[in-house]
C-alpha cells in the first residue's frame, strides 16, 4: 500500500500551491493528482503554477495526473475538461462528463467524487479503461473489501480515503459568496481568506461542516490511521492524503512510516495536524461518518 | 402538452395522482433500491402490478424508479428491481447507476431508460454520454441549473429533459452528497434517505423546540410555532460572525411561473417531488399543475399558484433556475 | 382539497369529551381501530415494526388525551398526557387528525405550519403517517356499518362541526380549471 496526494480541494495563493508542491517533491508519497477541483474561476490565478509543478513532481520520481472538476456545467468547463484530456497525463475523472471526450482504450484514473459503489459499476469503469479508482469517501469497510477484491481481479489499483477533511458535497451554489452576501458571480474570490475551508457550527456551537466555495466539505479529518492493517490485508492499492495549508509533510510523513511498520504514536502525530478538529472514521469503520472508532 | 410526472409513496396516492390528471406517476420498490426509502411508503410487487395495470387503464404511465446505488456484494436486489418492473409492465425505469444502467441496456433492452436526477447530469457532453453508452431516453435534469442552460443543454442532445417544478429543492448536487450520512450513517446514495427520521430528535428546552438530525443541531424555533423538517442543508447554522440558513432556507421549488419558459427551453416533462407526502398533497398539486400545463398548451397566462400551504417554511423559490440563485 | 383553516371541535362537544366516561369510550375506539385493521391489513403491512410502538395523541380542543398501540389496536383515553409511557407524541385539533386521516389536508403541511405537533419517534409517526394514508379510510362509513342509523347524523355532524368524517374524493383537474 502507498500514498497518493489528492488534487488541492482550496483556493491559495499562488506562492503557498508553489511551496507546497516543491515540498510534496520531497515527501514519501508515489504519485499527486492536481489541478483544480472545485471552482474553475479559481484556476486562472493559479494555473501558471501546474506545469511548473507537474515538471518537479516528475523530477522527483511521482507519478501525476490531472484532476478533472468535480462539477461541470459551464461551456468553458467543458472546453476546459477537452483540453485536459489532451495534455498526455493520465487524468482523474471527478465528473463523469469527462468520459465523453476520453477516447476508448485511453486509461483514466477515477477520483473519489464519481460514485463507484459497486462491483458493476467498477466493472463497466475498468472496461472503458479505468487504471486507479478512489472510493468515496462514504462507503464502509465491507464493501471497501468486495471493491478492492474485484478490483484486484479486473487490474484496477482500489485507492481509499486516507486523510483529510471529507468531501461532503458539491453546489451550483456558492456557500462563501452566500456568507459574504454575495453572488457566485461576483463572488470577488472571497473563499481565498480560507485555505482550509471555513468552519460552521451548530447553534448550540458544535463544530459540523467546512465550506469551501461550491463544496462543503467535514470540519472534522478523517483518517483511516485506525484501519490500515485491514486496508492492507483487503488488497487496497493507495491511501489518498488530502491536501490542508500547515503540516501536510508531516502527514505524508506519519503515514509512510506507518505504512513502513512503524505504526506506533500515529493516532498522535496526526492529532498535532489537525489544528484543533477532531479525527473521524466513522465512514469506515463506524455508525455516521463523524464517528471515531479511537474514542 | 408538456408531460406532467407526478410523485406517488403508496398505491392510493398513484390512484389519486392519476385521477387528479398525471401524465405519469413515479415510484419505487419498497427497499433501498429507490430514493425514498421512508417508512411505510412504496409498492411491493403486486402493488407495483396493480397499480400499472390502474394507470394504463386511465391512460397514464408508470416509471419506476431504481435510483439509489447499488450496495456492494449485495447487487442482485436491484437486479431483480429492473427484472420486476419490466414484468410488472413499467413504462420505464429511472436509474442512476452506470452498472445498473449497463445492465439494464444489456439484460433488459427493451425497458425504457430516464436517467435519474441522482446522476447528476449537468452539461450535454454528461447527458450525450448517458444517452449514446446506455441508449437513455430521457434525462431528469439536477436541480442546479438555470433556465438558460436548459435552454443550451436542449439544442446539443437528442434525448428529452424532465426539469423538477415543485417541491423539496437540493441545493447540493443530488447523488453527490453524503452530507447525511456523514451525520447519521444513512445516506441518499446507499440508503435511499437524506436526514432520516429515525436520527431525529426533537426537544424542548429554554421556550424553544430544538431539532437535532445524529445530535446535530438543526435548527431551534419557538416553541409551539411552525417547524420545518430538520433537512440538514436546510438547517440554520453558525460560521464565524454570521448566524443563518448557510445552506439554504427552508423553502420549496415552485416554478410554476416559469413553465412557458421550460417549454421555450425544449423541456418535454415537468416533475413533481414528494413521493414521501401524503395524496391531499399529491391531490392538490397536480391538479394545480395539470391546470397549469394545459394553459401552457393552449397559450393562456399561467394560473397563479395556491400551493404555498404545502410548501416547507410556507414560502416557495424558483431555485437555481434564476441565476441569482447562486 | 386542503381546507384553508380547521375547526376548532364546538364547545359541547369538547364539554361531552369532559364528562364522557373513559372506559367505554376507550372500549368503543378500540373496537373501531380493530374493525379499521381488519378490514386494511395494509396498515400493518406497511408499519412492520413500527407498529409496536405506542402513539400519544394529544387534543388542543378536547380534554383527552389518546394512546394508540396499532399492533394490538388498543386505544385507550385518558385525561392527561403527563403519565403515559409512549414512544411517539403528537399534539394537534381534533379536525386536523380527523382530516389527515381522510386524505384532506397534508400531514407534513400541517407540520410546517405548526398545527401538527411532533415529538419522541419521528420514523413511527412516519410509518403510521404512511399507513393509513395508504389505507383510504371512511370513519362516516366504517361508523355506519357498525351501525347502519348513525349515517344521517355522521353527514348532519361533519357539515355543522366543519370536521371531516370521510374521505376525501379526488376531483380530476379539470374540476379545478
Amino acid at each position: 500500500m502507498d500514498l497518493t496526494v489528492g488534487p488541492n480541494p482550496f483556493f491559495w495563493s499562488v506562492e503557498a500551491v508553489r511551496d507546497f508542491y516543491a515540498c510534496l517533491a520531497r515527501a514519501p508519497v508515489a504519485r499527486v493528482v492536481l489541478g483544480e477541483l472545485v471552482c474553475s474561476k479559481r484556476l486562472p490565478f493559479w494555473q501558471d503554477e501546474i506545469p511548473g509543478a507537474i515538471e518537479t513532481l516528475r523530477a522527483a520520481g511521482k507519478e501525476v495526473a490531472l484532476s478533472t472538476l468535480a462539477l461541470i456545467t459551464l461551456p468553458r468547463e467543458r472546453r476546459l475538461t477537452r483540453d485536459l484530456i489532451e495534455m498526455g497525463l493520465p487524468v482523474e475523472v471527478n465528473d463523469l462528463t469527462a468520459l465523453r471526450f476520453i477516447p476508448d482504450g485511453m486509461p483514466f484514473w477515477v477520483g473519489p467524487l464519481v460514485n463507484v459503489y459497486n462491483e458493476g459499476t467498477l466493472d463497466w469503469l475498468a472496461d472503458r479503461g479505468a487504471r486507479r479508482i478512489c472510493l468515496p469517501p462514504e462507503l464502509p469497510m465491507g464493501a471497501v473489501e468486495i471493491l478492492a477484491e474485484a478490483g484486484r481481479q479486473r487490474g484496477v489499483a482500489v485507492e481509499v480515503w486516507g486523510h483529510g477533511r471529507v468531501p461532503l458535497a458539491i453546489s451550483g451554489r456558492c456557500y462563501h459568496a452566500r456568507l459574504h452576501d454575495r453572488a457566485k458571480d461576483n463572488c470577488q474570490f472571497v473563499c481565498g481568506e480560507d485555505p482550509d475551508g471555513r468552519p460552521v457550527e451548530t447553534l448550540d456551537g458544535q463544530a459540523f461542516l467546512t465550506v469551501n466555495g461550491v463544496q462543503t466539505l467535514s470540519q472534522s479529518v478523517a483518517s483511516a490511521a485506525r484501519q490500515l492493517g485491514l486496508l492492507r490485508a483487503a488488497g487496497v492499492a493507495s491511501l489518498r492524503l488530502s491536501p490542508q495549508s500547515a503540516y501536510f509533510s508531516d502527514i505524508c510523513e506519519a503515514y509512510a512510516g506507518a505504512l513502513g511498520g512503524g505504526a506506533a504514536g500515529l493516532e498522535s502525530r496526526l492529532a498535532a495536524t489537525t489544528g484543533g478538529a477532531a479525527l473521524s472514521d466513522g465512514f469506515l469503520a463506524g455508525e455516521a461518518g463523524v464517528d471515531w472508532s479511537g474514542g | 402538452m408538456m408531460e406532467l410526472v407526478c410523485p406517488a409513496g403508496t398505491p392510493a396516492a398513484l390512484r389519486t395522482a392519476v385521477d387528479a390528471g398525471a401524465h405519469a406517476v413515479y415510484c419505487g420498490f419498497a427497499d433501498a433500491t429507490n430514493a425514498r426509502n421512508f417508512p411505510g411508503l412504496n409498492f411491493n410487487r403486486d402493488e407495483m402490478a396493480a397499480g400499472i395495470r390502474y394507470a394504463h387503464a386511465r391512460g397514464a404511465k408508470v416509471l419506476v424508479a431504481i435510483n439509489t446505488f447499488p450496495q456492494a456484494g449485495n447487487q442482485g436486489l436491484w437486479h431483480a428491481a429492473l427484472a420486476d418492473a419490466e414484468a410488472a409492465g413499467a413504462d420505464a425505469v429511472i436509474l442512476a447507476d452506470l452498472g445498473l444502467l449497463a445492465r439494464a441496456a444489456e439484460c433488459h433492452p427493451g425497458l425504457r431508460r430516464h436517467l435519474s436526477v441522482q446522476a447528476a447530469a449537468a452539461n450535454a457532453d454528461a447527458i450525450n454520454f448517458y444517452a449514446e453508452t446506455f441508449g437513455v431516453k430521457r434525462v431528469v435534469l439536477p436541480r442546479v441549473l438555470t433556465v438558460a442552460e436548459i435552454t443550451a443543454i436542449n439544442r446539443a442532445i437528442e434525448v428529452e429533459t424532465e426539469a423538477f417544478v415543485f417541491g423539496g429543492l437540493c441545493v447540493m448536487a443530488e447523488g453527490r452528497c453524503s452530507l447525511s450520512s456523514y451525520a447519521t450513517g444513512r445516506s441518499p446514495n446507499m440508503n435511499g434517505v437524506c436526514s432520516p427520521a429515525s436520527h431525529v430528535v426533537y426537544a424542548q428546552e429554554r421556550g424553544e423546540t430544538v431539532a437535532r438530525l445524529g445530535g446535530f443541531t438543526i435548527h431551534r424555533t419557538p416553541a409551539g410555532g411552525p417547524a420545518p423538517y430538520p433537512t440538514l442543508c436546510k438547517g440554520c447554522f453558525t460560521s464565524g460572525a454570521q448566524t443563518g440558513h448557510i445552506f439554504e432556507d427552508p423553502v420549496s421549488l415552485d416554478a410554476t411561473q416559469l413553465i412557458p419558459q421550460l417549454a421555450r427551453a425544449g423541456v418535454t416533462a415537468l416533475k413533481i417531488e414528494g413521493r414521501q407526502r401524503s395524496r391531499a398533497y399529491v391531490a392538490e398539486v397536480v391538479r394545480s399543475f395539470r391546470a397549469a400545463v394545459e394553459a401552457e398548451a393552449a397559450g393562456r397566462p399561467m394560473p397563479e399558484s395556491a400551493l404555498r400551504r404545502l410548501t416547507e417554511g410556507q414560502a416557495a423559490t424558483t431555485g437555481a433556475y434564476a441565476k441569482t440563485w447562486r | 382539497m386542503t381546507d384553508p383553516t380547521l375547526p376548532v371541535l364546538p364547545r359541547p362537544l369538547a364539554t361531552a369529551a369532559r364528562v364522557m366516561p373513559l372506559l367505554p369510550l376507550s372500549l368503543a375506539l378500540s373496537a373501531l381501530a380493530r374493525r379499521l385493521l381488519a378490514r386494511h391489513p395494509g396498515i400493518l403491512a406497511r408499519m412492520g415494526s413500527q407498529a409496536r410502538k405506542r402513539f400519544l395523541l394529544e387534543f388542543t380542543d378536547a380534554p383527552l388525551v389518546l394512546m394508540l398501540e396499532p399492533a394490538t389496536g388498543r386505544v385507550s383515553a385518558r385525561r392527561a398526557a403527563g403519565l403515559a409511557r409512549h414512544d411517539a407524541h403528537l399534539k394537534g385539533c381534533v379536525a386536523a387528525y380527523l382530516a389527515m386521516l381522510h386524505g384532506r389536508v397534508d400531514g407534513d403541511a400541517l407540520f410546517f405550519e405548526g398545527s401538527l405537533q411532533v415529538s419522541g419517534d419521528t420514523e413511527a409517526v412516519l410509518a403510521l403517517r404512511n399507513a393509513l394514508d395508504d389505507a383510504e379510510i371512511d370513519l362516516a362509513a366504517e361508523i355506519a356499518t357498525l351501525a347502519p342509523p348513525l349515517r344521517p347524523a355522521l353527514g348532519l355532524a361533519e357539515r355543522l362541526s366543519g370536521v371531516a368524517l370521510s374521505r376525501a374524493r379526488v376531483a380530476g383537474w379539470e374540476e379545478h380549471a
